[in-house]
C-alpha cells in the first residue's frame, strides 16, 4: 500500500516504539502533523519554543534508556534548536531531531522560512541527514535512530522538504541495519583488559574515576560491584553523579573545579586511575601540566578512541562499550582478586582528607543555598530526579544532593547552558510519569525558558521549581568577586519578576520563602500538599553566597580555594 | 612533521564540508586537500596533506574515523607510499626567455602544453617538493600564473587502501 511520506514519518517513530514527541508546527511540517493527527499512539508535547522541545526531548532521554524525539518546522524553527542540539552533543545523548524544510525545488533559493539546516547543525550532531527522495525516507529515520543510540550516542537531525512528505511510497521499515562506514566497536580488547586488571591489582594508591559514559551505557550496577570487589575509591564527574552510589562509604564526592578536597586530592596522588567513561576535561583536571606532575598508570575505557590519550596520555587503553568492558573485567576479577595491602593507607589518607569536611559552608540569618539542597534531599528522600540550569545553584545541586542512582541528575555538563532546567523537568516527566522532579535554578537561569511554564500547566507537569534567588548572576559575581577585584559588571539582576505572581499567572502556585525556619515546611507543602501541581519555589537565598572548593581556572587539582568562613 | 592523510568516504552530498568543518572547527592544518570519485563510485578519496605534532595527527585520524560518513583513514607517510602534485604554470616566453623556458621545462620532465606568441603553460608533475624547485628555478617576473592540484598518493605494494 502506498502511503505519504508524513505517514511514513509517523509509522517509523512507532516502529522505534517512540510514545513522545516534542515539537512545535509550521508550514513546512503540516503533512507531518496531519498524519500525527489521525493517529493516537505517540502523544505530542506542544512547546513554547522550539529549544525547549529539543531540551525535553534531551531529558526525556537522560531520564529513560529511550531516544528523545523533537519535531519542528523550517527556518526559524530549526535555528531555535540550535542550542538544544549542541547542549545534547555535548553530552553525547541520544535524540533524533526531525526539521521540516522547503519543498526540494525550493532549496537553495532563499525560500521563505528556508535555512541550510545541514550546514548550520554539522558541527553539533553526531550526523545529519537531507532526504531528499521519499524512498530513502524510512531508510534514513531507521539509520538517525542507530546512529544516535549506538557507539558513543548524540543528536542525528534528519531534516524532510515539504514535498517529500507529500509523495506516496510503499513503506516497509528495515528492521537491521548495516552501514560500512559506520561500525562502533562494543566488546573491548581482552589483552587489554587483562593488562588492566593486574595494573589494577598492583596499585597502592588508586582510585576510579566515572564519568558520564557509566551512564549512558547503563553500566552503573557493574561500576559498583567492581569498586567493591576491590574496595577503592571512586569519584564521579559532574556528568557522571548516580553512576556510584554517592551515600556509600567507598565515594569520595565529585572532582574538578568544584570537587571536593578528598577527591581532588586523591585523583592527583592516585598511582593508578580507572577512567570509565570519563575524558579529563579541563573542568576535571584543572591545569593539565600541574596534573601531569605526578607518576601514575592511567587505564582508560572509553567507546569513543578520539576521548582517549586526548588531553592525557593513558597508558591502559581499552576501546569499548563501558558495561560490556566492566563485565569482562568483573570475570577476571571473579577468578581471583588480590589488591595490595598498602591501599589501606591510601583509605587512611584519604579519611584524613575527608576530614577537612570541605562542604562545610557558613552560617547566615539568611537562606543558604546549599542547605536548601541538603533538606531538598531530605524531603525527597533522595529519590527525586533532580535537573538544574547552570551557574552556583548547579553546583549547590551536584555537592548536595547525593545522587544514588543513575539518570537522576539532569544537567548540561558539557555546553553549561542556562535555560535547560525547567524544559529537562518536562522531558523527565514525560519520560517518568508520576516520579518527583525538582529543578534546581536561579532567577537568571530560570527566565531564559520561562515561558515553559505554559506548557506544563497545559500537560499538567508537576516540576518544582527551586529558584535560588540570589538577585545575582551568582556564578559571573563569584568570579568577578574573586577574580575581577569585585568589579561586578552587569552581575546584578535587577527588575526581577514576582515570581509568585507569575506562577500564578501560568496557572501554578507560587511561594516564596525568605526565612530559613521556612524551607523544611514549604519544601513539604511542596511534595504533598501540592504533589500534582508546579510549585515555583522562590527562595530568597544569600547573595553572597559562594561556591567551594574550588580550582581556579589555570590552577592545578590540589590548589583548591576552600571556604573561607568555618 | 608532515602527514599525508588518505580517506575513504560516502560519495554524499556534504562528505567534503564534514571533514573540512572537522578540521576548522579542531583547529587543525589543512596544507592542501584533493578529492574526487573512485572506480566505485558510491566512494570518495580524499587526500589531506596536514602538518602536526604525532598527537595532534593521531586525533586528526581518530576524529576523522568518528566522522559517520568515513570507511576509512590511512595516514600514508606512516609507510612506504609514493605521492605526485600536478601543476600547471602560465609563464611570459619572449624573445629569448621563450628558449629558456623550454629547457627548463626539460630538465624538470615538464611538457608545455599550450603555447601563444608571448606564454606558455608549462605542466609538471612530481613531489611537492620538485614543483617547489621549479618555481624557484624561474625568474620571478615570468611567472603569470601557477595552479596545483595539491598532494595525492598512494601506499607501496601492499599497503592498499579499499573497502
Ligand atoms: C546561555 C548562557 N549564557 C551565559 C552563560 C554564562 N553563565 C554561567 S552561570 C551564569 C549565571 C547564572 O545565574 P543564575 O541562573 O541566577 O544562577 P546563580 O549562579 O545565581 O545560581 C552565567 C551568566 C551560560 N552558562 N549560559
Ligand atoms: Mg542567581
Amino acid at each position: 500500500m502506498m502511503i505519504s511520506g508524513a505517514e511514513i514519518v509517523i509509522k517509523c517513530l512507532q516502529e522505534e516504539k517512540v510514545d513522545c514527541v516534542f515539537g512545535y508546527p509550521g508550514g513546512s511540517v503540516l503533512h507531518i502533523y496531519d498524519a500525527l493527527f489521525k493517529q493516537d499512539l505517540i502523544k505530542h508535547v506542544l512547546v513554547r519554543h522550539e529549544q525547549a522541545a529539543v531540551h525535553a526531548a534531551d531529558a526525556y532521554s537522560r531520564s529513560s534508556q529511550r531516544v528523545g524525539v523533537a519535531l519542528v518546522t523550517s527556518g526559524p524553527g530549526v535555528t531555535n534548536t540550535v542550542t538544544g542540539i549542541a547542549t545534547a552533543y555535548m553530552d553525547s545523548i541520544p535524540m533524533v531531531v526531525l526539521c521540516g524544510q522547503v519543498p526540494t525545488s525550493y532549496i537553495g533559493q532563499d525560500a521563505f522560512q528556508e535555512c541550510d539546516t545541514v550546514g548550520i547543525t554539522r558541527p553539533c550532531v553526531k550526523h545529519n541527514f537531507l532526504v531528499k527522495d521519499v524512498k530513502d525516507l524510512a531508510l534514513t529515520i531507521k539509520k538517525a535512530f542507530h546512529i544516535a543510540a549506538t557507539g558513543r550516542p548524540g543528536p542525528v537531525v534528519v531534516d524532510i522538504p515539504k514535498d517529500v512528505t507529500a509523495q506516496m511510497c510503499e513503506f516497509e521499515y528495515p528492521k537491521t541495519i548495516q552501514m560500512r562506514s559506520y561500525n562502533p566497536v562494543v566488546k573491548g580488547h581482552l589483552g587489554q583488559i587483562k593488562k588492566a586488571v593486574q595494573v589494577l591489582q598492583e596499585a597502592k594508591r588508586p582510585i576510579i574515576y566515572a564519568g558520564g559514559g557509566v551512564i549512558l551505557s547503563d553500566a552503573a550496577e557493574q561500576l559498583t560491584r567492581l569498586a567493591k570487589k576491590l574496595d577503592f575509591p571512586v569519584t564521579n564527574t559532574l556528568m557522571g553523579l548516580g553512576a556510584y552510589p554517592a551515600t556509600d562509604r567507598q565515594f569520595v564526592g565529585m572532582l574538578g573545579m568544584h570537587g571536593t578536597f578528598e577527591a581532588n586530592n586523591a585523583m592527583h596522588y592516585a598511582d593508578v586511575i580507572l577512567a570509565v567513561g570519563a575524558r579529563f576535561d579541563d573542568r576535571v583536571i584543572g591545569n593539565p601540566e600541574h596534573f601531569g606532575s605526578e607518576q601514575r598508570r592511567i587505564i582508560h575505557i572509553d567507546v569513543d578512541p578520539s576521548s582517549i590519550s586526548k588531553r592525557v596520555k593513558v597508558d591502559v587503553p581499552i576501546v569499548g562499550n563501558v558495561a560490556d568492558v566492566l563485565d569482562e573485567m568483573l570475570k577476571l576479577l571473579d577468578t581471583g582478586c588480590k589488591t595490595d595491602p598498602e591501599v589501606a593507607d591510601w583509605w587512611k589518607q584519604i579519611d584524613t582528607w575527608r576530614g577537612r569536611n570541605s562542604l562545610a559552608y557558613r552560617q547566615s540569618n539568611h537562606i543558604m543555598p546549599q542547605y536548601v539542597v541538603e533538606k531538598l534531599y531530605e524531603v525527597t528522600a533522595g529519590e527525586a530526579f533532580i535537573t538544574s540550569d547552570v551557574g552556583q545553584h548547579q553546583m549547590f545541586a551536584a555537592q548536595y544532593y547525593k545522587f544514588d542512582k543513575p539518570r537522576r541528575w539532569i544537567n548540561s555538563g558539557g555546553l553549561g547552558t542556562m535555560g535547560v532546567g525547567l524544559p529537562y523537568g518536562m522531558g523527565v516527566l514525560m519520560a517518568n510519569p508520576g516520579a518527583p522532579v525538582a529543578c534546581i535554578t536561579g532567577e537568571g537561569s530560570i527566565q531564559m525558558c520561562i515561558q515553559e511554564m505554559s506548557t506544563c500547566k497545559q500537560y499538567e507537569l508537576p516540576v518544582k521549581i527551586i529558584n535560588l534567588n540570589n538577585g545575582m548572576l551568582g556564578m559571573v559575581r563569584q568570579w568577578q568577586e574573586m577574580f575581577y577585584s569585585k568589579r561586578y559588571s552587569q552581575s546584578y539582576v535587577s527588575s526581577l519578576p514576582d515570581f509568585v505572581k507569575l506562577a500564578e499567572a501560568y496557572g501554578h502556585v507560587g511561594m516564596r520563602i525568605e526565612k530559613p525556619e521556612d524551607v523544611v515546611p514549604a519544601l513539604q507543602k511542596a511534595f504533598t500538599e501540592h504533589k500534582n501541581d508546579l510549585v515555583f519555589m522562590d527562595f530568597i537565598i544569600d547573595p553572597g553566597a559562594n561556591v567551594f572548593p574550588m580550582v581556579a581556572a589555570g590552577k592545578g587539582l590540589t590548589e583548591m580555594i576552600l571556604a573561607e568562613e568555618l | 612533521m608532515r602527514h599525508i592523510i588518505s580517506i575513504l568516504i560516502e560519495n554524499e552530498a556534504g562528505a567534503l564540508s564534514r571533514v573540512s568543518g572537522l578540521f576548522s572547527a579542531r583547529g587543525y592544518n589543512i596544507e592542501s586537500l584533493t578529492v574526487a570519485p573512485t572506480e566505485d563510485e558510491s566512494l570518495s578519496r580524499m587526500t589531506i596533506l596536514t602538518v602536526g605534532s604525532d598527537d595532534v595527527v593521531e586525533q586528526i585520524t581518530k576524529q576523522l574515523n568518528k566522522l559517520v560518513d568515513v570507511v576509512k583513514v590511512v595516514d600514508l607517510s606512516e609507510a612506504a607510499h609514493v605521492e605526485r602534485e600536478l601543476m600547471m604554470i602560465k609563464v611570459r616566453a619572449t624573445g629569448k626567455d621563450r628558449e629558456e623556458m623550454k629547457r627548463m621545462t626539460d630538465i624538470f620532465r615538464g611538457r608545455i602544453i599550450d603555447v601563444t606568441e608571448t606564454t606558455y603553460v608549462i605542466e609538471l608533475t612530481g613531489d611537492s617538493t620538485k614543483l617547489d624547485a621549479f618555481i624557484a628555478a624561474l625568474d620571478g617576473g615570468l611567472i603569470l600564473e601557477t595552479v596545483r592540484t595539491g598532494v595525492c598518493g598512494i601506499g607501496r605494494g601492499d599497503r592498499i587502501l579499499k573497502v
